[in-house]
């Protein structure tokens, strides 16, 4: 259900302000949301002031050097540093993306950093994923078979490949269904474009036997057809992927069993 | 919350089955509005500002007759769904559950008051 106020407690309130790193000509300003579940306290814009002639030139840089250098208590997460493992997905200048592959010079003024929107936070920039990951689980994220299994492998046309080109990239960073408005009000039932663009791969497999039951699984007022076609997820892929058209596919097959 | 899975949580009530009645009679009815709304502009427009005789005269005529009358009767109905739609993002239980049958009684009320005055002009 929408939710146009924050509760008290997700409130902002001005953070601390970190001082400037000695010597440097080159600074930026950088502001980071902070908020820590066991101090009690509403959350915090922090702001911190990076030497850019001794940090790499993307966002995870500059985060990693605020860590290393100045406050080691700032949270976040991060593994891979090249777009492939989806851990660094966060809100930087408004926009939903992988902290490793966003450039700061993709940034005018000052770099504003939030988690992802409109999720619970564990801490400072920690979404809480676990209902985001459930969801991508019930749309069965496998291959589902009813033929005896073949004494090689399931062959797979090139062609048939081809298809699943533009789905099977995606690195479940949530960036699309946390931009989502439809995933914000009614995210308790609408499984959001990471999981139905998911889903999606698996309906088109040529190798898959499930077609009937995965779009069975889907047809639902809220679970598939919440998606507005607002494109938000479109937009904001750090992958380059389209999970609207992925869902408009989704919707065309619905059609295609009753017309 | 209780202490139930993160799995069942996703999984909740499971598939409604249906939605893409909805979702086609949408698309259905768009497809419909898009002539009938030009023609209705069209139509309305040639007589707006004219004299009363003129207009009930104009409107005795099958054709800009007929057209107002679907173009109220689709209308409607396409408002009636979509607003239901609107309806479903942004609210939830009982609320959502009496505006839904609120927007229903508004929309098919609203188009029998219309479709009436057409008929009583027409006839």
């Amino acid at each position: 259900m929408v939710q146009l106020t924050l509760p008290k407690n997700s409130r902002m309130t001005v953070g601390k302000t970190w001082p400037k790193p000695e010597g440097a000509t080159n600074l930026r300003k950088v502001q980071i949301y902070r908020w820590n579940p066991d101090d009690g306290k509403n959350p915090q814009l922090d702001t911190y002031f990076v030497d850019m002639d001794t940090c790499g030139p993307m966002v995870l840089d500059v985060l990693i050097k605020i860590k290393n250098e100045t406050d080691p208590t700032l949270t976040f997460r991060r593994s891979c540093r090249e777009g492939i493992c989806g851990s660094c997905a966060m809100m930087i200048d408004g926009v939903n993306t992988l902290a490793c592959i966003y450039g700061l010079d993709e940034i005018k003024g000052d770099v504003k950093i939030y988690p992802l929107p409109h999720m619970p936070v564990i801490k400072d920039l920690i979404p809480d994923l676990t209902h985001f990951y459930a969801q991508h689980a019930s749309i069965m994220p496998w291959l589902e078979t009813k033929t005896n299994r073949p004494a090689k492998e399931w062959k797979q046309s090139i062609e048939d490949r081809k298809k699943l080109d533009g789905l099977y990239e995606c690195v479940m960073c949530a960036s699309c269904s946390t931009s989502c408005p439809s995933y914000w009000w009614n995210s308790d039932r609408y499984l959001g474009p990471a999981a139905l663009l998911h889903a999606y791969r698996w309906i088109i497999d040529s190798r898959d036997e499930a077609t009937g039951e995965r779009l069975d699984d889907l047809e639902d007022p809220f679970k598939l057809y919440r998606c507005h076609t607002i494109m938000n997820c479109a937009k904001t892929c750090p992958k380059g992927l389209n999970p609207a058209k992925a869902i408009a596919h989704i919707k065309g097959m619905m059609v295609e069993r009753v017309v | 919350m209780g202490f139930i899975t993160d799995r069942k949580r996703a999984a909740g009530l499971g598939s409604a089955k249906t939605g893409t009645e909805h979702h086609w009679h949408m698309m259905v009815t768009s497809v419909a509005l898009l002539p009938l709304v030009l023609m209705f502009i069209l139509s309305f427009g040639a007589i707006l500002g004219s004299p009363y005789s003129e207009v009930i005269a104009y409107y005795q005529r099958p054709f800009p007759a007929m057209i107002a009358i679907l173009t109220m009767l689709v209308g409607f109905n396409h408002f009636a769904h979509g607003a239901r739609s609107t309806i479903e993002d942004y609210t939830g239980g009982l609320t959502r559950k009496g505006l839904i049958i609120g927007v229903n009684c508004l929309s098919y009320s609203a188009a029998a008051f219309a479709i009436f005055a057409i008929v009583r002009i027409a006839l």
